[in-house]
């Protein structure tokens, strides 16, 4: 199973850049729409996402499940913020423009509701591309992207490794809780927390211990050819980056260098339209 | 004669965290493009004697060495493991973890990568390693989707992008399904004979690696070689039932025929085999004169399942219209290769997964509604690896899991705790931490870990796997006790000779389907089963041919009884 | 024994798959309603323990990285990052605790919890909310708050799962003893 990371193969020139330059651009990205609170570069970026995730040629329907999951969590977060901070907006643009008041301190201002906008036009930037990182690049070519981009060839391969292995355990941890439920190990709600902890444990030991012993007869078996001899490695799965790998770099690295230079403008992070 | 190109020299090793020397005075010259096999029981010293081949000793293992190891003439320790591994070529045993890449492809280039080779070269090496091996359809297939036999051709690829002068084989038998490991030992001998490399194998399943011909057979006891000699001279020896090594079959029935084997007999194979008219005439007498067991009557139902079918969420359907039936007190095997759905079959009846059509009715009861953990107060399944079980420290306390998970009072759970030790062998060694046990010993305890639930039933999966002989009858012959104690026992296995020796019957599953449901031997004397379903003929059924002898399915039978009756005299 | 640095760069590979198949799919419900406990704590704690820091920084990073690639969602990283320093600060007494030789005694048990209290109260009550507000903007109070109470859920993870996972593995290293059988 090699679809944890919902990998999905088909045709389409972001499936034809090279892993590295997808990886590359993910970060340039995310930091991008990390840094800035700027509205209007949010909703480029808002838009290029969906065009982009559009030309991928991925289904709505082969993501449907983790977008689920992530509206409930982006849902959850602004209600937690709005709770926990109902004048946050207030404090960052400075202004106060009352709308209507749910009682108490939760007056719901402009200024509010427009950092929640915000907020939600940065999933909307981000979400699509993680997915489009997730469902284009072949796990197989991202050791070698990290190795690429920087990151020592033995650290990069331990993250194939984390990747290769992780079915196995996934299978295992499945027979081993099976095997133990059926001596009466259970962690429902039924049992108080400590009890439920100490149930875990009974299929985490012999799932991790297991996992200990293998350790060393993988080693042995990389060492048995010639993991680690050089201070190089090359990768089967490294493609040489073409045209469309430099552009596509360049233009992440532009709208980072958008986001960095509206913060300086903007003379902070956040675009305030009310002053 | 050519030079050795891997020399041991009064060598002798040990391990730094043990107490005893595991090698000793070892003298031993592998030439190019020999073929040998080394044999002996588990903790003979035989993988470490591979260890020093590969170069893993000295330098992953520490210890302490005396004498030389050379390999083309320079000593293992001059070199470094890469500069061995550019010589000698390993295929380990656990395949799983030999399999490092995340695709076929990739694991096969996995020592170019390392190599710096670059992108061309690269891609056409790995290509014509895969053709060698004849994966090559299979190049971006994830291990997952692979069978074991095909994960092993892998690993095989993987060393032989090399060209290595020497490939080394462990226990390469262990994890394949006997029709696999046949074709297995065929393709080593293929690509000995056409790469010209030593080829050394360390396996104790003789008769299976001498399918095809070997040039010395080299048998270790203690961390001494005892013997090095061909397969001929070595066979029409007692040295192999001395040493806990199992002597193919065929031979075992001519001995029993009262046959003297002898080097001329050319013994090393079925198909060389040599029998003299007297001797056959020997055999056709003995089987004439042995008289057939008699069988008990049918004992009730234990469990019966009854046209099951599941399909895995997923989609994919494991099992189709499954029934089988299951007497009080047998002992039965199941078996198949992997993906036939014999383990899914033991899921569901166990209650880990659930049967979308048919019904399972135990002692006549219909265990629809019955939960997981209410079944296996009757079920109890015990996993392959016991390392996967065991979850306590102490043995006791891994006994007693089950009984307090289930709510009884210590004054309740130490009787039964006791008398399940008492039955299991663990007695003596109550307070002992489970780690100080050996595997053998561990499933014994995941074994009574379930007996103590006291389940009418037990299924184990794989009971045997890995163990060499001497471990496999201590295992087998404990759960024999137990079933005559009135507990029923149900092994999944592909295993034969477990089946053949052990299985009253045999239940064959092939592609979610059970095929056939007969007695062992007629199920090893049946080639469109043995075809269907992975296994491989028994030589005792050419023996009988062979001879004559016109109830091959007979002979077998009257082989396994008179065994029986041997064994428990 | 000399420990091969092949043999960490797999002990970090494998130990980020156990992180990433806990992390993901191993839920048991907790009280506070939708959130799960995180038992990959646990194991960071025992692994960061038996390989040292730079495995624990590496593993909490791969594994937190790869639970948040797969649900596809954004990368939060400043919890990501928290989980490195978490296996990082954990990895710190490897050499005070001889887990590796099967040494875990009552003196192993009380480093171990002191250690990890302070580690998770100094990542999730300090790292992430502090993270948070830098990179995301978001409230200081909900912040911390969220970090407070996910740090006292993992310390009482770690308390329960990571102890016993190191009792557990210094109990299967075979010592040296007097095992006799008895009648």
């Amino acid at each position: 199973m090699r679809n944890i990371f919902n990998y999905i193969d088909r045709p389409s020139p972001v499936h034809r850049l090279t892993g590295a330059t997808k990886f590359i651009c993910l970060l340039l990205w995310s930091f991008a729409a990390m840094s800035t609170y700027d509205t209007r570069l949010l909703v480029l970026l808002t838009v290029l996402s969906f065009v982009l995730f559009y030309i991928s040629k991925i289904r709505l329907r082969d993501v449907s499940f983790l977008l689920s999951f992530m509206a409930v969590f982006m849902i959850l977060n602004n209600i937690l913020i709005f709770l926990f901070s109902p004048q946050h907006g207030v404090t960052l643009y400075g202004t106060c423009h009352e709308l209507f008041s749910l009682g108490g301190r939760y007056v719901v201002t402009k200024e509010q509701l427009f950092y929640h906008l915000n907020l939600v036009l940065k999933y909307f930037a981000t979400i699509p591309i993680v997915l489009l990182f997730v469902c284009t690049t072949n796990p197989s070519e991202f050791a070698a992207s990290l190795n690429r981009v920087g990151v020592r060839y033995t650290i990069a391969y331990s993250v194939a490794l984390a990747l290769r292995y992780i079915p196995d355990i996934q299978k295992s941890y499945h027979e081993i809780s099976q095997a133990q439920q059926a001596r009466g190990i259970e962690m429902s709600k039924k049992q108080n927390l400590v009890k439920r902890l100490k149930s875990a444990s009974t299929i985490l030991i012999p799932l991790i211990l297991s996992s200990m012993d293998r350790i060393d007869v993988i080693s042995n078996a990389m060492e048995l050819r010639g993991f680690g001899k050089g201070k190089k490695r090359t990768w089967y799965m490294a493609r040489p980056f073409k045209a469309a790998d430099i552009a596509a770099m360049a233009v992440c690295a532009l709208l980072l260098g958008a986001s960095i230079t509206l913060n300086v403008i903007n003379g902070g992070r956040f675009w305030n339209p009310f002053v | 004669m050519n030079e050795p190109i891997v020399e041991f020299k009064n060598f002798g090793f040990q391990y730094n965290a043990q107490a005893e020397p595991t090698l000793y005075d070892i003298n031993l010259k592998i030439h190019k493009g020999e073929k040998v096999l080394i044999a002996g029981p588990s903790g003979c010293g035989k993988s470490t004697l591979a260890h020093c081949i590969n170069g893993l000793i000295p330098f992953s293992f520490r210890g302490e060495s005396t004498g030389t190891v050379t390999i083309m003439g320079r000593e293992t320790k001059d070199l470094s493991l890469f500069e061995i591994s550019k010589t000698v070529g390993t295929v380990l045993q656990d395949s799983d973890s030999q399999f490092i890449g995340l695709t076929v492809a990739e694991d096969i280039a996995f020592a170019l990568e390392n190599d710096c080779v670059g992108e061309p070269e690269m891609h056409d090496r790995v290509q014509k390693a895969a053709q060698i091996v004849n994966i090559e359809s299979h190049l971006l297939h994830a291990p997952s989707e692979l069978s074991g036999g095909q994960k092993q051709r892998v690993s095989l690829a993987g060393v032989m992008v090399d060209d290595v002068d020497v490939l080394l084989f462990d226990e390469p038998l262990a994890n394949l399904d006997p029709a696999t490991g046949k074709s297995a030992i065929e393709l080593i001998d293929e690509i000995h004979k056409e790469t010209g490399a030593a080829v050394i194998i360390i396996e104790h399943r003789l008769e299976d690696v001498l399918h095809r011909d070997v040039d010395r057979i080299v048998l270790m006891k203690q961390g001494r070689i005892i013997s090095d000699t061909s397969p001929d001279v070595l066979l029409s020896s007692d040295l192999l039932l001395e040493n806990g090594i199992r002597e193919p079959l065929y031979l075992t029935a001519i001995k029993y025929a009262g046959v003297k084997v002898t080097e001329e007999m050319l013994p090393h194979s079925i198909r060389s085999l040599k029998l003299s008219d007297d001797d056959r005439g020997s055999v056709v007498s003995w089987f004439r004169s042995t008289p057939p067991r008699v069988r008990e009557e049918n004992r009730p139902y234990l469990l019966r399942a009854k046209n099951i079918t599941f399909s895995y969420s997923s989609g994919h359907r494991a099992l189709t219209d499954v029934s089988v039936d299951v007497r009080k007190g047998e002992l039965i095997a199941i078996v198949g290769t992997n993906g036939a759905g014999k383990s899914t079959f033991s899921k569901v009846v166990c209650g880990f997964e659930h049967e979308q059509e048919g019904e399972i009715e135990f002692t006549g009861c219909d265990w629809k509604n019955m939960s997981l953990k209410e079944r296996a107060d009757h079920v109890g399944y015990v996993m392959q690896n016991p390392n996967q079980m065991l979850s306590k420290p102490m043995i006791y306390d891994e006994v007693a899991l089950g009984l307090r998970t289930r709510g009884l009072s210590e004054d309740e759970i130490r009787p039964r705790v006791e008398k399940t030790l008492k039955t299991c062998g663990l007695w003596p060694f109550r307070n002992w931490p489970v780690s100080a046990l050996s595997f053998g010993q561990k499933k014994r305890v995941t074994i009574a870990s379930i007996l103590v639930l006291e389940p009418e039933m037990i299924i184990l999966d794989e009971p045997t796997a890995g163990q060499d002989y001497r471990h496999y009858t201590e295992i087998m012959e404990f759960l024999r006790d137990l079933n005559s104690e009135g507990v029923t026992v149900v092994m999944i296995t592909h295993d034969m000779h477990l089946m053949l020796e052990y299985a009253e019957r045999s239940v064959v599953f092939t592609d979610g389907a059970v095929i056939a449901d007969d007695t062992s031997a007629g199920i090893l004397t049946d080639p469109d089963i043995i075809k269907r379903a992975n296994l491989k003929e028994t030589s005792l059924y050419d023996l009988a041919v062979m001879c004559g002898i016109e109830e091959p399915r007979e002979f077998v039978q009257r082989f396994i009884d008179y065994e029986r009756e041997v064994f428990r005299s | 024994m000399k420990r091969s640095p092949v043999r960490t760069i797999v002990a970090i590979g494998i130990g980020a798959a156990l992180f990433f198949v806990l992390g993901r799919f191993v839920a048991i419900p907790s009280p506070v309603p939708n959130t799960n406990i995180c038992l990959q704590y646990g194991l960071l704690g025992f692994m960061a323990v038996l390989f040292g820091p730079i495995a624990g920084l590496l593993i909490g990073l791969i594994g937190h990285f790869l639970i948040d690639l797969s649900w596809g969602g954004g990368i939060w990283w400043s919890w990501v990052i928290a989980s490195g320093i978490f296996g990082l600060l954990m990895g710190c007494i490897s050499r005070k605790i001889a887990l590796a030789d099967g040494v875990f005694g009552k003196k192993g048990i009380a480093t171990f919890n002191i250690t990890q209290i302070i580690a998770h109260l100094i990542c999730w009550v300090g790292v992430a909310p502090a993270l948070d507000i830098a990179m995301y903007a978001e409230p200081a109070n909900k912040v911390f708050v969220q970090g407070l109470v996910g740090g006292i859920a993992n310390i009482i993870t770690t308390a329960i799962v990571g102890t016993l996972l190191c009792l557990a593995y210094a109990a299967a290293k075979p010592k040296k003893g007097s095992l006799k059988e008895e009648n």
